[in-house]
């Protein structure tokens, strides 16, 4: 579980404006395979969710069942411009958390030319 | 009947496609007389050209610089005096501005609502049902202008939005319209002097998110049983797609009484947080993914209050050897079935993204398959002729683009597509990928993640046991599709699937008076149907006794 010096930077801000922070790697629907940056206060994890490491001080967890089915995986987040389409803390600075795959693909290699919508 | 690169789209029958199932076999639709399906007729007989976009000379869609927030019935900037460019897919060009709202947007939402929940809460059935055939009238009457207002801001093709899309939301408010009249409560003899009279009664203001993929559709899914059960509503729109909604408002606004309907848009993180977690909703829906979904259910247990949500899915669509005994309709019917894998480019939480194909049949039949995916036009989704447009966003696109690389390097193997076209001229800032199938197994990721594009993993079973095993090894249970000419096995199948929706020989229907939701992570409730009233209402219990005497315990 690590994070590149680009995600890394904007967890601090996010934590200066917000305070504690949490990450939960979403799936399924529309926004499915992003990491959620969300105020650690809004959702406790549950007896599912699986504490992957941490980011920058942030606790990172996922469904257990769900890393399981993903093939346990190790994630490199990555932050790219363009707003985050859901309640992600990041989409507030126009930008979005993306979870890639080490020694693997990209889960979402996001395109430099990607036009920020903000 | 074949749907093929080039095909007339009137010609070759949406409504047979039953994508609208409102036609359930060669008889005429059973609305045929509607002045909706005339005007869809005649809209696509007039344009095999290309609709223009909105704003420019010939459109049928008026378009200004900058859109408002709608609230109490007006339209109202947002306090923050922001507003955000919102672009096209299908170019990746801005076309107008929408309100990037704060949090005291829906405070003002809010305070609209509450305003006008009394009077509408007691309004009563006949007035509401006839508000909801109002909203119904004004949106046919505005069909073809809805539809390429839908097909632009999310890139899917217009031949889909004016013949499933805005028929399917104009006939869910008049279904619910229907449903609000023919509601009744209970009652319960507890003995004969003792009676239990049950009433429904409005929750008061309720807080709806829609999502990107069907920003007209979801959000009649969600208005119509909130109005008809009584309910005033604040809608927070899915950030891609804020504006269809606001031209929605326009059509329809003049009917609804002010405050009954109010739509914010902004981001999600501020005022979806501002709304879901708000102490003066009553009740909270979503749709979308998996950790939204549970956020959205934290807020709602913080506040005590329910809430449903229509989450993701991963849907198996099963064909069995017998589906080949014959070169007949059925056959077609099921090929066609399989590539509805492409419907709305993939952009749906039922997208039938794993084909289960019976071995023996395998080969023939994914040929056939694979030469109807061939034939699928891609291109402006504002062609009559596109059958395939772009993703909502450039960062759909990318993901998409990810995961089939995921599949590669899992060992799958490309059938078809696998890449992004190269449309030419303007659509080449759009943000578009091919259909695509990847042969694999169950296990692989392609298998198990939610792609949300149109992307198909193929793979094969033994006998009946291995398909249904194949089937439910998922973490979702929305939707399931089922193909075969042995009607028994179709019912064992269909209850042993653990989805909430197992279409039996057809696939990707959305009449109204057919419930759907999820099982396991697929999320909580059931829309599209009459309960889903009793989701938008409380039950009130008035316990009568006419006994004269005292209980004498005291």
């Amino acid at each position: 579980m690590t994070a590149t010096a680009e995600a890394l930077d904007l967890i601090e801000r996010l934590r200066d404006k917000h305070g504690p922070l949490a990450f939960f790697q979403s799936g399924g629907c529309c926004e499915g395979s992003a990491p959620m940056c969300l105020c650690e206060s809004d959702m406790p994890p549950g007896p599912g969710d699986l504490l992957l490491g941490e980011i920058g001080g942030t606790p990172f967890y996922i469904d257990a069942e769900q890393y399981a089915r993903w093939g346990r995986p190790r994630f490199l987040i990555d932050v790219c411009p363009g707003a985050a389409e859901s309640f992600s803390l990041e989409g507030l600075e126009g930008m979005h958390f993306l979870t890639r795959t080490i020694g693997g693909t990209q889960v979402c290699e996001i395109a430099g030319s990607e036009r920020p919508r903000s | 009947m074949r749907v093929q690169a080039g095909t007339d789209v009137a010609a070759a029958g949406w409504w047979e496609l039953g994508i609208c199932g409102h036609r359930a076999n060669s008889s005429p639709p059973r609305i045929e007389t509607r002045a909706y399906e005339k005007e869809r007729e005649m809209a696509i007989e007039q344009t095999h050209r290309t609709y223009e976009a909105p704003g420019r000379l010939g459109s049928p869609v008026e378009l200004h610089d900058r859109y408002e927030n709608f609230i109490g019935g007006r339209w109202v900037p947002p306090t923050t005096h922001e507003y955000r460019e919102n672009p096209t897919p299908s170019t990746g060009q801005p076309f107008c501005e929408v309100a990037h709202s704060g949090a005291a947007d829906i405070e003002l939402a809010l305070d609209a609502a509450h305003a006008a929940k009394e009077s509408w809460g007691h309004t009563s059935p006949a007035q509401r049902a006839a508000v909801l055939d109002a909203i119904a009238d004004a949106m046919e009457e505005s069909l073809e202008m809805l539809a390429v207002a839908e097909s632009y801001e999310n890139g899917k093709p217009v031949r889909e939005t004016l013949a499933a899309d805005i028929p399917l939301a104009i006939d869910h408010f008049r279904y619910f319209a229907g449903a609000a009249r023919a509601e009744e409560g209970r009652i319960s003899e507890i003995d004969d002097q003792t009676y239990a009279y049950h009433f429904h009664e409005p929750l008061g203001v309720v807080g709806q998110i829609i999502p990107f993929n069907f920003p007209l559709l979801m959000a009649a899914w969600k208005i119509a049983p909130a109005l008809a059960a009584g309910n005033c509503t604040v809608v927070k729109p899915a950030s891609p797609t804020p504006w269809s909604i606001l031209k929605l408002c326009e059509v329809i606004g003049e009917h609804i009484p002010g405050g009954v309907l109010n739509v914010v848009n902004g981001p999600g993180a501020e005022i979806g947080k501002a709304l879901a977690s708000n102490k003066r909703i009553a009740k909270v829906a979503f749709t979308g993914e998996t950790v939204t979904g549970r956020l959205i259910m934290t807020y709602a247990a913080q506040s005590l209050i329910p809430s449903t949500t229509e989450l993701g899915g991963k849907s198996p669509n099963i064909f069995f050897e017998d589906v080949m005994a014959s070169d007949d309709a059925f056959l077609d019917k099921a090929v066609e079935g399989l590539v509805l894998y492409a419907f709305n480019k993939g952009e749906v939480c039922t997208c039938p993204s794993r084909a289960l194909i019976a071995e023996s049949i395998y080969e023939p039949f994914m040929e056939r398959c694979l030469e109807r995916i061939a034939a699928i036009k891609q291109g402006d989704p504002l062609d009559p002729e596109t059958m395939i447009g772009p993703q909502v966003s450039s960062a759909q696109m990318e993901k998409i683009s990810g995961y089939v690389q995921i599949g590669r390097e899992e060992g799958a193997e490309v059938l078809i597509g696998g890449q992004q076209p190269h449309l030419g001229g303007e659509l080449e800032g759009g943000y578009y990928y091919e259909p695509t199938v990847l042969k694999g197994h169950n296990s692989m990721r392609v298998f198990q993640e939610e792609i949300f594009g149109p992307v198909l993993a193929v793979t094969t079973f033994k006998d009946e046991a291995e398909a249904l095993a194949i089937a439910n090894d998922t973490m979702y249970g929305l939707g399931a599709g089922v193909w075969t000419r042995d009607g028994s096995k179709a019912f064992r199948m269909g209850r042993a699937i653990q989805a909430g929706r197992v279409w039996t020989n057809c696939y990707h229907q959305y009449p109204a008076h057919a419930a759907f939701g999820g099982y396991k992570s697929s999320g909580v409730g059931r829309e599209n149907h009459r309960m889903m009233l009793e989701h938008y209402s409380q039950t009130k219990c008035l316990l009568v006794s006419y006994d004269p005497n005292p209980m004498g315990l005291f």
